[in-house]
């Protein structure tokens, strides 16, 4: 039974909420309530996240290794996923950069720099399981094999376009991680394997 | 874990302790983040012959002495784990000079590479190397190591009173649908002492084809 008495009222002082009441029965009626708006809202930004996630694998954007990456991240390392996919869109960046400038002139391609430069975004793209990217790298590695200066610069062109993608939807990822620890909840850590979402398609075997 | 006294009479706790090399930064951290997980101990370094400086062995061969060390060693490492491909001293060099010292041999190392190459897998295994990894590594890889770590350990420390050592393996649930060899099967229920690890290891090496067999999941070979 809510009486005037009985409401509570709420403040935030340093972060925490502090309940006011003159009995007990206001203070629990209401933090039944907040937690209650607390918990709705966190449960809908919880599905939202889930719900992207899965669609990004669905996609093939992401493959198990972004599984495994998860997984290395805990309370202790909050960020940890972000910092790997940072420092793997910084590596891209550069290592597009120097095979662009390797490939430019079409009487002086610098194949074995390419190669090299292909090798490095292949093995990366791997560990962090950004999908596209590792693909486009296993073609853009027959063009250099043989090298075809054209089919690098098609390859090149899509390996720039798919690192740029995945970079927006993984940051759309991360800020919804955020709303959701903004908002006291936790992050999802289960989510279904990849291999029960695109059962065509065996992330494993590409290589 | 493993248990040190110290003068106090006061028993302390240190980690086993990995020494990772790996010339590409993303990679160290990679796997410096998966060692740790694992409840290891983790320097890394980016060069084979930083590698060699760290344990206190010398470099270069100007002495004919391959058991020359340069300094005593600073650190005690239980394992190392090496990239393959790496400029100026390879993975595989350096697996060779650290099972040429006689100080150093019995650290057991494990090469990892992004290439799926019989020929080089099976140079690394009759090298000696403990185990080889497919690049990219995960959590249940590394589960493989701690029977390694502990043989090494528990060498050392045979003359200090039997100590209760916890397997700390973190068996992850790894929603990926694997055909999990015998080794992973065994490996996810165990809550029993070490000693009997090792002995159901033992065993099991011993169905299997043995220690030349490469040791990597999910991949196809191609011959």
């Amino acid at each position: 039974l809510m009486t005037a008495k009985s409401l509570a009222s709420k403040e935030t002082v340093n972060g925490r909420c502090w309940f006011y009441s003159d009995d007990d029965d206001g203070i629990s009626v209401y933090l039944n309530r907040e937690l209650h708006a607390m918990n709705t809202v966190v449960a809908q930004l919880q599905t939202q996240f889930q719900d992207y996630l899965v669609s990004l694998y669905q996609q093939g954007f992401l493959d198990n290794q972004f599984t495994e990456l998860r997984k290395l991240q805990d309370e202790g390392t909050p960020d940890f996923v972000a910092e790997v996919v940072s420092l793997f869109f910084d590596d891209c960046s550069k290592l597009i950069n120097s095979m662009s400038r390797s490939l430019e002139r079409p009487e002086n391609v610098d194949f074995k720099q390419v190669d090299s430069g292909v090798h490095q975004l292949k093995g990366s793209s791997s560990s962090v399981g950004a999908r596209r990217v590792k693909n486009v790298c296993i073609s853009f590695k027959e063009c250099c094999d043989v090298q075809n200066r054209e089919g690098c610069l098609r390859c090149l062109q899509q390996v720039d376009y798919e690192y740029k993608m995945l970079k927006t939807k993984l940051q759309d990822l991360f800020n919804l991680e955020k709303q959701i620890v903004q908002a006291g909840g936790a992050i999802p850590q289960h989510f279904p394997s990849y291999t029960i979402l695109r059962p065509d398609i065996r992330p494993c075997l590409d290589a | 874990k493993r248990t040190q006294n110290n003068p106090m009479g006061v028993v302390t706790e240190s980690q086993f302790h990995v020494l990772a090399v790996d010339d590409s930064l993303f990679d160290r951290k990679m796997i410096e983040r998966l060692l740790q997980k694992s409840s290891c101990q983790v320097t890394t370094v980016d060069s084979g012959s930083k590698a060699l400086e760290l344990l206190g062995l010398r470099e270069s061969n100007e002495s004919d002495d391959p058991n020359a060390t340069s300094t005593s060693p600073e650190v005690e490492i239980n394992l190392i784990i090496t990239d393959y491909c790496m400029p100026g001293m390879t993975g595989y060099d350096l697996l060779k000079r650290v099972k040429e010292s006689a100080a150093f041999r019995s650290i057991p190392v494990v090469i990892m590479s992004s290439e799926n190459v019989p020929a080089r897998i099976s140079r690394c295994l009759e090298e000696g190397a403990e185990e080889f990894f497919l690049k990219p590594v995960k959590l249940a890889d590394l589960t493989k190591l701690k029977p390694h770590m502990m043989k090494t350990k528990l060498k050392k420390e045979s003359e200090k009173p039997a100590e209760e050592v916890k397997p700390e393996i973190e068996e992850e649930e790894s929603p990926v649908i694997e055909i999990l060899t015998l080794h992973q099967e065994l490996e996810s229920e165990q809550q029993e002492p070490m000693l009997s690890n090792n002995k159901r290891k033992a065993m099991e090496e011993a169905i299997s084809t043995g220690r030349s067999r490469p040791k990597y999941n999910d991949i196809t070979t191609s011959v």
